[in-house]
């Protein structure tokens, strides 16, 4: 049954997430990152920042919540044993440091069919307490025979 | 640094069999395939796989490395295919398809065993 498209353009409610100067290491660390703007407060600060940067991809940390009620919406019909996560973009805004809010809303920018694969397309706009655009998201997750 | 046309990057990073646990607490993506072998080898995989967005990670770090920080990374876009495992060296490698305006385009992927578990990567740096 070919997906329904009711859904496209359905926002869910926004996220917000409270970016600490341990996660930012954690998450570099586990990462295998090593330049010290993300784990020395004084290397940031020399270099323009007010506290640790967070790395690019860290951007999944503070985004990835604002996507889940998408993922289970019965309106937007994905079949969870058979999705993969296809494909990922993120267009970035000013570093997010330690101490920044980040305030994330999710929407559905698309669900189509090709191939007897289901394509189902998230867009994340994540904004600081500044009002500015850190990142936009784009996660295209596909159900085989869907 | 400045990019040029035809220039090349290159980041070779071997898994260590406990990163997806670290990631898996770093990122919140505690999904069992991640984490439990039984569990994926019951889901048909080999065992405990990468996450796509850990192996998304060093692809990023790849460029941040490569252009002189994380300020430079202005967009960057891939496409997940097969499993990372853990254990075994992966290698990201992109070269410079375009320079125009101030930005650099990157076109990227990362092998590994002979597959290419993320493919069509483009970024985007601020030059």
């Amino acid at each position: 049954m070919p997906p329904s498209p009711t859904a496209i353009g359905k926002a869910y409610p926004p996220i917000s997430y409270a970016v600490g100067r341990e996660k930012i290491r954690e998450y570099a660390s586990a990462v295998g990152e090593t330049n010290p703007l993300y784990f020395d407060v004084e290397a940031a600060r020399t270099a323009g920042h007010d506290d640790v940067v967070a790395p690019p991809m860290f951007a999944v940390v503070y985004s990835a919540r604002a996507v889940a009620p998408g993922l289970f919406d019965p309106e937007v019909g994905i079949d969870f044993a058979r999705m993969l996560h296809a494909g990922q973009e993120f267009v970035w805004g000013p570093l997010v440091v330690a101490g920044d809010e980040v305030t994330t809303t999710a929407s559905v920018k698309d669900i189509s069919e090709r191939g007897g694969m289901s394509f189902f397309v998230f867009e994340t706009v994540s904004l600081n307490q500044r009002q500015e655009t850190v990142s936009t998201g784009t996660w295209t997750q596909i159900v085989r025979g869907g | 640094m400045s990019l040029q046309p035809g220039q090349t990057i290159e980041l070779r990073v071997t898994p260590d069999p406990f990163v997806t646990y670290r990631y898996a607490g770093a990122s919140g993506d505690f999904n069992p395939i991640h984490i439990d072998e039984e569990f994926a080898r019951n889901v048909g995989l080999p065992g405990r796989i990468l996450h796509g967005l850990w192996t998304m990670a060093q692809v990023a770090r790849a460029h941040t490395e490569a252009s002189g920080g994380p300020e430079k990374l202005r967009r960057l876009s891939v496409q997940f295919r097969g499993v990372g495992r853990l254990g075994e060296e992966i290698a990201v490698t992109g070269r410079v398809t375009e320079v125009r305006d101030g930005t650099a385009v990157v076109q990227s992927e990362a092998e590994q065993g002979g597959q290419r578990i993320i493919r069509h990567g483009v970024a985007e740096l601020e030059i």
